[in-house]
């Protein structure tokens, strides 16, 4: 504001003028519906959960074994050249705990998200995953954890066929 | 500055559908073969990477975190051009030219055949007070443009079909393309009808593919490959978005892009110095609306020239050879990069069964489809000049 006009006529918008249409807006629902091919190396992924294992891609370059599993290594730029289960414990590399929802409520009890490093995985690969049977106060760096799955007649072959991990 | 030329192609071919392979593992075929081609490693030799696309068709937001994977890109400089793949390589072009970078990849993928409601994206594409709200299929735009370009320069249907007739039958000869096919002028006239004037067979269908260029500097380029593609000129235009005040009848973007191009690389009669071109489309009458843009003839006689055969492969203008969009597949975004991968081919001698004879300089233009007025132009060479 300039120094000689103290005072500007009307008032700042309020958000229930815009809801209530007294400020011209265009509204749009997009129709946006995707059906995505998982591929070779997430759709043996995603089989393999549905037997409560987790399948693992090794480059013989550089000896990585990699989780999630991929059809070719990032760092070598070459195919990967066969499949390895890993374990479904782990340590934990890094966590937080979000007391904020996806629909961006406050929540009380907060989900604890973690990121996991695979037994028999490559240091530094593995799974984020939620964490559970514990309160978010007790959670540590390099904490051994294990997965919890869901009853085979209820898994999809989806991520959240693990329910969450749980400390050991 | 550095002559910029193209070192190595690679594509994975175009395809109706691909649901064994996700769009990563695509990718990561049509780069590893552009790569072997370049006799390059990219985690070592490639200095900066660009990816094509746009995050609807992907279906992800900011799609372009999801690509350095497949690329060879991981923890290398990359950044996302939101156009068509021609305009991608126009950057490329200019990075190399700054001198900064001497050996830049280019890419462009679709997966089309995940998108469960592609007219609903399209028509997401339209301006949402004006245009949206009316409804109807968004391909309606070619239509009124078809209508007004039948009448402003006297062409045909039948004229608009012979392009179908002869970009179908071209992809035959095509091991990339997707919708090779002998059809007859009946079979297109007779389709049913769409979007009047546009029959379905004057659409093209939708594909997946995916396709990778390397370019390279002057001094790397010579030292990676005995046939470097040289790029000559760019040049590439969007007109307004307003439907409302468009140029209907002319593809003025079009005109603009290849004006700019042919000053770059010095082209005074296009008709004369240049032998072929792949040029966009993606419905009939688009590739004649085109070839009167790039100047390739007179305003009005493109639909006459093709009717007498000339733009035919063994014709005197040659037209898609590749077989167009009309025939490889509408991959959005990869439009681009399928008219430039023929072009190189044909440059290079390596076009197989559609080999053209003593050709040295060849064009492609690529148009960002519907609803847009953007469109893009290179002018390629066997010879620096
Ligand atoms: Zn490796």
């Amino acid at each position: 504001m300039s120094a000689k006009i103290k005072k500007y006529a009307g008032h700042p918008l309020k958000s229930a003028e815009i809801r209530e249409g007294k400020v011209p807006t265009a509204r749009w629902r997009p129709k946006a519906k995707y059906m995505w091919s998982a591929g070779v190396a997430m759709s043996r992924f995603l089989n393999e959960l549905k037997n409560g294992r987790i399948i693992a891609t090794r480059c013989n370059k550089c000896g990585r074994i990699m989780v999630p599993p991929r059809v070719f290594c990032e760092q070598c730029f070459k195919p990967t050249d066969n499949w390895t289960y890993v374990k479904d414990t782990g340590t934990i590399n890094t966590y937080s705990a979000s007391f904020i929802a996806g629909d961006a409520s406050r929540i009380k009890e907060p989900i604890i998200v973690a990121i996991i490093d695979l037994d028999g995985a490559s240091p530094g690969m593995g799974i984020q995953h939620k964490i559970g049977e514990i309160n978010w106060k007790e959670v540590k760096f390099d904490m051994k954890v294990k997965a919890v799955w869901k009853p085979p007649e209820e898994r999809k072959g989806a991520i959240t066929d693990i329910k969450y991990f749980k400390p050991v | 500055m550095e002559d910029v030329a193209i070192v190595g192609v690679g594509c994975t071919g175009f395809r109706p559908i691909t649901p064994e392979f996700s769009y990563k593992e695509i990718m990561f075929e049509a780069a590893t073969r552009a790569y072997a081609d370049a006799n390059v490693n990219p985690r070592k030799d490639i200095d900066a990477f660009i990816t094509c696309g746009e995050d609807y068709w992907d279906g992800h937001s900011i799609f372009d975190e999801f690509v350095p994977d497949q690329l060879g890109a991981v923890l290398k400089p990359l950044f996302t051009v939101s156009a068509d793949g021609l305009i991608g390589l126009a950057t490329a072009y200019m990075l190399i030219r700054t001198g900064q970078f001497n050996t830049v990849m280019v890419e462009a993928h679709s997966k089309a055949s995940d998108i469960l409601t592609f007219t609903d994206i399209v028509a997401f594409g339209l301006d949402p007070i004006f245009n949206r709200p009316l409804g109807g299929h968004p391909y309606y735009i070619a239509g009124l443009e078809m209508t007004r370009f039948l009448h402003e320069t006297g062409t045909t249907k039948e004229q608009c079909a012979h392009v179908v007739v002869k970009n179908r039958k071209n992809a035959l000869a095509n091991a990339c393309a997707a919708y090779g096919a002998d059809l007859t002028l009946e079979d297109v006239l007779q389709s049913e009808p769409m979007f009047y004037p546009l029959n379905r067979l004057d659409t093209s269908p939708l594909a997946d593919g995916c396709i990778v260029l390397v370019l390279a500097s002057n001094h790397v380029a010579k030292k990676l490959t005995d046939t470097p593609v040289w790029v000559r000129g760019v040049g590439w235009n969007s007109d307004t978005s307003w439907l409302e005040s468009r140029e209907w009848g002319r593809a003025i973007y079009a005109e603009l892009a290849a004006n700019m191009a042919y000053k770059m690389a010095g082209i005074k009669n296009p008709p004369k110095e240049i032998q072929f071109a792949e040029v966009d489309d993606l419905f009939s009458y688009k590739e004649l609306q085109h070839l009167e843009a790039l100047k390739l003839c007179g305003r009005g006689e493109a639909g006459k020239l093709t009717e007498e055969g000339i733009t035919q492969r063994d014709g005197q203008m040659p037209v898609n050879v590749s077989g167009g969009a009309l025939g490889m597949g509408y991959a959005p975004e990869v439009l681009g990069l399928q008219r430039v991968l023929e072009a190189a081919l044909q440059l290079r001698g390596q076009a197989g069964r559609r080999q053209l004879c003593d050709v040295e300089t060849g064009l492609a233009q690529s148009w960002r489809g519907i609803p847009t007025a953007t469109g893009a132009v290179a002018v390629l060479s066997r010879e620096v000049k």
